[in-house]
């Protein structure tokens, strides 16, 4: 028995930030202490604030420790694990009152507000050890399905908790099971699509790495759902520690019995296989994705026939994401009625959002359905950094579109954000502030579908290209009004043309940026002005010769030598040789250069 | 379509050729088996020439041209060789808020040679990656598999530095 167990984070973020060091600092010290039998310490998955990272959760009080670096470890071995005296110096600052006493993890604004479904088990569990998984009530909820329930009643649990896709589709699961199940084949499969390929959403990556059996109990109770006795899991290879992690939890599933022939003595056989794609975004799309487990190359291809009639390897097959695949014990366990309580209208159950961009707490947050964004946004993520005003949030990656900030009260969850042209997609939030140009980043996500456009549909191909001439003809100054029309028609063209869910959706961002952000497009046009100074072609930097002493500083610094002028007199920069890199304002010492 | 061949010329050895073998051997009838048997290739080579393609086509009996069709879609597989340092500069979404375009200018810049490309030494190469997943400590980048993490343009020729 331990008195005390130090959970410390292995996520691609802590880990990042160097907690591999900091944890082997950690053995070494209770070692060195001899603490060893009285102080666990066991590596788990991400906590989900990982802007702190290094993170370090000291139980059973549960101590936040945050930036922990190597050297400060003999401090907390002594302080706190011997002498019971939390480190306040280093705990989260936000878990640290104003009179100086250090709040639970649960208390702090960060955790407060979250209810934790999906990532029940991350940063709670040693992920690597089936046994913990086990100890948490994990494969229960398969034990359940195979001894107590028909097909039939496991389809009606997951339909009646009217959980949908987590992916970004949000297509009911239990409807997806309930339209594969009844048809015949001589083998069938159940996938996974752990190809997270959104720029700046890692949900499912920490599901991986956090709790990894959660998501193989839940496709063995697929398979005995639908009828299947073969899973793929399609992973990015650019998660290794994702990888490795499945790798450890499938081995260790077969040793227990819980994969592979006869589970649980009742005849029902099914095993996981694992594939790790080769960096192709549109594999993301249910088709390719089964194409690419296939060998081949990851082209969609129309629909019909669904792939619950002809799916992988032309067999009945169902594809689910793993956030979506998380829920499905815990729906099992405690009743579809449980996970039907939380959420609003047909969104039930709670959502993982990756909250990045400027904000002062990046990381996970998991939040019941219809939560207003407002409380995402400023209770759990604090609000942007440096007093910054909050201008946007861009949900749903490449497919998704803005919610402006008039917007704040905005309930989150499908129905409310499809109304005003947005999508929950798969959970990836970027906060943007005033120093964020829409234009641009209307642009940056148009980069990315051009380059990830897979180039079987012309609409989505070559209309992509040509809407980010035009983006690319406007942030650089020389748009006209017509541009803008333009733009907008190709936007509708594209969507309505093309075969998949990229090429559906690529136009997203710019129509969606186009609605609510259309004065920062004209500013762009007409009067030839960045408001947020971010299009470089657009800048001006100007020196004023009233606060200019002349010191040379910045003609020194210029490596354009584009700045001119006699010493002790003002300078002056000559528009025509200016980079606009801005390296002269960095260097004035009196604020005499100016950006417009 | 001529298949894309790389200037460097190809230096297999025998060793290497006889653990592909191995691995298409073993894996030659598992359905689908064509991209784990590239990837794997892949390690071995850290490559995939056209040498290794035909290998690959021999002992598998799957035409050079799927092959080739799969080795030019997936953006993880490479035609030409990496630098010893691979540098990898992420321009996803968060890092791209924070300024991370401006590092990959600046490694450019000091390297002297652009995205994708590698210098003549074999010691560097560049590419700019998707969102590596350390969002919180953005912007990022990796050269080979040590994170940088809150960097700025200043700070890039130091680190460099450290791998010339």
């Amino acid at each position: 028995m331990y008195r005390s167990h130090v959970l410390i984070c292995g996520g691609t973020g802590c880990t990042s930030s160097g907690s591999q060091k900091v944890r082997a600092a950690l053995i070494d010290e209770i070692r060195k202490q001899g603490l060893e039998d009285e102080v666990n310490v066991v590596e788990t998955g991400c906590h989900g604030l990982c802007e702190q990272g290094p993170v370090m959760v000291v139980y059973p009080d549960s101590t936040f420790y945050a930036q922990v670096k190597p050297e400060d470890v003999p401090e907390i071995v002594t302080e706190h694990l011997l002498k019971g005296r939390p480190v306040t110096r280093l705990v989260y600052n936000e878990a640290v009152t104003d009179e100086g006493k250090v709040l639970s993890l649960n208390d702090t604004d960060f955790y407060k507000k979250q209810v934790r479904v999906a990532l029940r088990n991350c940063g709670v569990i040693d992920p690597e050890n089936i046994e913990e998984y086990i100890g948490t009530g994990g494969y229960q909820a398969l034990g359940k399905v195979l001894t107590e329930m028909t097909p039939d009643q496991v389809i009606q649990e997951v339909l009646d908790s009217g959980l949908r896709g987590r992916g970004g589709g949000g297509f009911p699961t239990g409807l997806k099971w309930k339209l594969c199940a009844p048809n015949k084949a001589d083998q069938k499969f159940v996938c996974c699509n752990a190809d997270e390929g959104d720029p700046g959403a890692f949900m499912d990556r920490s599901v991986l790495e956090g709790d990894p059996h959660s998501v193989l109990e839940a496709m063995a109770i697929a398979g005995y759902a639908i009828g299947a006795n073969q899973g793929y899991i399609y992973v990015r290879a650019e998660y290794p520690i994702a990888v490795k992690r499945l790798e450890i939890a499938i081995k260790q599933a077969h040793e227990y019995g819980l994969l592979g022939e006869d589970i649980f003595g009742t005849g029902f056989n099914f095993d996981i296989g694992l594939r790790l794609g080769a960096g192709a975004f549109v594999c993301g799309e249910e088709t390719a994705l089964m194409r690419s487990i296939e060998g081949k190359r990851g082209e969609p291809r129309p629909r019909p026939p669904f792939p619950a009639v002809k799916g992988l390897f032309d067999k009945p097959t169902i594809l689910n994401n793993v956030e979506t695949y998380a829920n499905i014990p815990e729906i099992i366990n405690r009743g579809a009625a449980w996970f039907a309580s939380m959420g609003v209208g047909k969104s039930k159950g709670t959502k993982v959002f990756a909250l990045g961009g400027t904000i002062t707490n990046t990381g996970l947050v998991e939040i019941p359905m219809g939560t207003p964004l407002r409380t995402i946004i400023e209770d759990i993520g604090g609000g942007c950094p440096n007093g910054k005003k909050f201008k946007a949030v861009q949900t749903g990656g490449p497919s998704g579109g803005c919610i402006p900030a008039s917007y704040i009260d905005i309930p989150v969850d499908y129905d409310h954000l499809a109304e005003i042209g947005c999508i929950i997609g798969s959970g990836g939030m970027i906060v943007m502030d005033e120093d964020n140009c829409m234009v641009d980043i209307a642009k940056f996500f148009l980069e990315f579908t051009v380059d990830e456009s897979c180039g079987k549909c012309t609409a989505c191909r070559i209309g992509t290209r040509r809407m980010l001439e035009i983006l690319e003809k406007i942030t650089s100054g020389n748009g006209t009004m017509e541009d803008l029309d333009k733009l907008e028609q190709l936007a509708y063209y594209v969507k309505n043309n093309s075969l998949c869910g990229l090429g559906q959706t690529a136009p997203n961002p710019v129509i969606s940026t186009l609605k609510f952000f259309r004065d920062e497009y004209i500013a762009h046009i007409v009067d030839k002005k960045c408001p947020a100074h971010v299009c470089k072609s657009l800048l001006q930097y100007t020196i004023d010769p009233a606060k200019c002493k002349g010191c040379t500083a910045c003609a020194r610094q210029c490596p354009a030598s584009a700045i001119s002028g006699k010493v002790k007199e003002p300078h002056v920069i000559d528009q025509s040789k200016c980079i606009k890199c801005g390296a002269c304002m960095a260097t004035c010492k009196f604020g005499a250069i100016s950006r417009q | 379509m001529a298949l894309k061949k790389t200037p460097v010329p190809f230096k297999g050895t025998p060793e290497q050729e006889a653990e592909l073998k191995k691995v298409i051997a073993e894996m030659k009838d598992v359905p689908g088996a064509l991209m784990p048997i590239m990837q794997k290739a892949q390690e071995i080579y850290g490559y995939l020439p056209i040498e290794v393609q035909t290998m690959i086509s021999d002992e598998t009996g799957i035409p050079i041209e799927k092959i080739y069709g799969v080795a030019t879609f997936y953006a993880q597989f490479a035609l030409e060789p990496k630098g010893e340092y691979q540098v990898s500069v992420c321009l996803g979404t968060a890092c791209y808020v924070k300024g991370s375009a401006k590092i990959l200018e600046k490694v450019e810049e000091t390297l002297g040679i652009k995205t994708g490309e590698c210098t003549p030494d074999g010691k560097f190469s560049i590419v700019s990656c998707r969102c590596v997943g350390a969002c919180g400590l953005a912007p990022v980048m990796m050269i080979n598999d040590e994170v940088f993490g809150r960097l700025t343009p200043d700070q890039v020729p130091g680190i460099l530095a450290k791998y010339a």
